[in-house]
């Protein structure tokens, strides 16, 4: 008797959200994007490129807001005050001797600073929280189509220079031996990144979009010793704390985006304990000896 | 004329210099290097071994000066793969998701079609590499996985299945172990004889003797360069040295 009122109220907790066309459009849109966030983490946590990818995602606020003022798409905003920061924390970090990680810093903060005053100032719609911390069960049908056509061009470019990213974020210095053209491939991962970036705020904000970019690759990286394994686990969990992060906001009433990046961290944790070879507790020893 | 001249130098750098945001790494270095000819480059830690690998890659840029590699720039010999290098174990990730395998496949990429999917000639070219190095029975294995000789040769493979006629290799004997050493020895030769050119850079002073026909001896700039049995004294090792005395550094054999 027990167990049968268990068994329904679960249906309903997994069902009853479904029947909410924003909770559809959410879980679908959400899925989207942390899929190409997870497809792109892998070289990121490869190339290192962690404190870049916090670092353009703040720096793309001010782009996003102009772009959104001028009626713009947001995107395109955004994707020249991503790679506008990296150029200039280039130039800053060559022509002065403040050490790298310190021009980073100044650099994105400083950004990030002058979207938060564009937005108080620029009477418009947006809303600062919505940028902030994401809105996932508020995304327009114009915001679904960027989305859709950026996480396609994302995924398209991602997939055809597939081999060259590797190899870029493995040994730079033999790609330019053999004549591939490096710099392009450090403006591709940029790209990828602004855009991804631009896609991923909007699921869980620019606060915590670093999050979706960095923690499911780091997360295969301690499961798999394989490279197409590992871009393989970084989607999947992504898409899995997308999903149940937002369940999880529906059912206790929280932050959407706060919780789909717990989610992701709690896997992380799980691996960092548990991974068979990499794990703390390794557990592949603990049942091999039974 | 002076076209034949230009063809019969494999490595041919004139007054090279290479500075870092206004420090001077390199300056005035000048080589010129044959086919078959194997030279060795000494100098301290600092001394600009890894710059002068940088430069003659194409993977920093010269001030001043000229490369020129089989008589064509550098440009030109990056589009043949005319040169393979050869990192030493400190200059790659070792915790990297690829096998040897792949690693070996990346040295074919520059021949390859843009999504460099491989052909059949490309898988042979990289069977071949991993059988002289001896990894077959490795070569699924992730290079996490490998030890530091193992390593080396997966790289080493990557060159031989690029086909490079230049190989430049930064530490090949650093942290390896005998059988590798051996190994590497055994290639060198070959690679000889088939007419490669090579230039390695060591710290081990035996290593030199063994198998440069030439060495090259840096410090910023060129100390001394020529035939081995000539160069190689210990007056001049320790001009290079900065004065240190060559019996700390030679041992006390020499």
């Amino acid at each position: 008797m027990d167990l049968c009122f268990l068994n329904i109220n679960i249906t309903s907790y997994v069902a009853d959200p479904l029947s909410h066309e924003f909770m559809r459009k959410a879980l679908l849109m959400s899925s989207l994007v942390a899929a190409v966030c997870g497809f792109l983490s892998s070289y990121l946590t490869l190339k290192g490129w962690a404190l870049m990818g916090d670092a353009v995602s703040h720096s793309v606020m001010p782009g996003v807001v102009v772009a959104y003022a001028l009626g713009l798409p947001f995107s395109l905003g955004a994707f020249i005050f991503g790679v506008g920061s990296v150029a200039l924390i280039g130039f800053v970090k060559q022509k002065s001797r403040v050490k790298e990680d310190t021009v980073i810093g100044l650099v994105f903060t400083g950004f990030f600073a002058l979207g938060i005053v564009l937005v108080s100032k620029i009477k418009s719609n947006i809303d600062l929280h919505s940028i902030l911390f994401g809105s996932p069960l508020g995304i327009s049908l114009s915001d679904v189509k960027q989305t859709v056509f950026i996480s396609l061009l994302v995924v398209i470019l991602l997939s055809v220079f597939r081999k060259d990213l590797i190899l870029y974020c493995f040994d730079p210095r033999h790609a330019k031996t053999v004549g591939i053209n490096v710099l392009f491939l450090h403006y591709l991962l940029l790209t990828c990144l602004s855009l991804a970036a631009v896609v991923g705020l909007q699921s869980v904000g620019i606060v915590l979009v670093v999050a979706m970019l960095i923690t499911p690759g780091a997360t295969a990286y301690l499961l798999t010793d394989k490279f197409d394994n590992m871009t393989i686990i970084s989607v999947i969990s992504a898409i899995i704390s997308s999903v149940f992060g937002i369940y999880l906001s529906f059912w206790f009433d929280l932050e959407t985006g706060g919780s789909i990046v717990l989610v992701q961290t709690f896997m992380f944790l799980f691996a960092f304990l548990f991974a068979p070879r990499y794990g703390i507790f390794k557990l592949k020893k603990f049942f091999s000896k039974y | 004329m002076d076209k034949h001249n230009y063809k019969s130098y494999r490595i041919e750098a004139e007054n090279i210099c290479v500075d870092y945001h206004g420090k001077v790494a390199l300056y005035d270095a000048n080589l010129r290097l044959k086919a078959g000819q194997i030279c060795g480059l000494v100098g301290m830690n600092g001394a600009g071994k890894t710059t002068f690998f940088n430069a003659l890659t194409g993977f920093v840029n010269i001030s001043k000066g000229k490369i020129r590699i089989n008589g064509e720039s550098l440009r030109i010999a990056q589009k043949y793969q005319a040169i393979a290098y050869v990192p030493q174990s400190e200059g790659i990730d070792s915790q990297f998701p690829v096998s040897v395998w792949d690693v070996v496949m990346m040295g074919r990429y520059g021949s390859m079609n843009i999504l460099r999917s491989p052909r059949e000639s490309d898988i042979q070219a990289v069977k071949d590499a991993i059988d002289r190095v001896d990894l077959m029975e490795l070569s699924s294995t992730p290079i996490g996985n490998l030890s530091g000789g193992q390593r080396k040769r997966t790289f080493l493979a990557r060159a031989i299945a690029q086909r490079a006629s230049i190989l430049l290799l930064d530490e090949p004997f650093a942290g390896v172990d005998i059988r590798t050493e051996k190994l590497i020895s055994e290639l060198f030769i070959q690679f000889k004889n088939e007419g490669k050119t090579i230039l390695l850079s060591t710290h081990d002073m035996i290593h030199v003797r063994e198998f440069c026909d030439l060495v090259l001896l840096i410090n910023k700039t060129v100390v001394a360069y020529g035939e081995t049995s000539e160069v190689f004294t210990p007056e001049n090792i320790t001009s290079t040295f900065g004065g240190m005395s060559p019996d700390v550094l030679l041992g006390p054999e020499s």
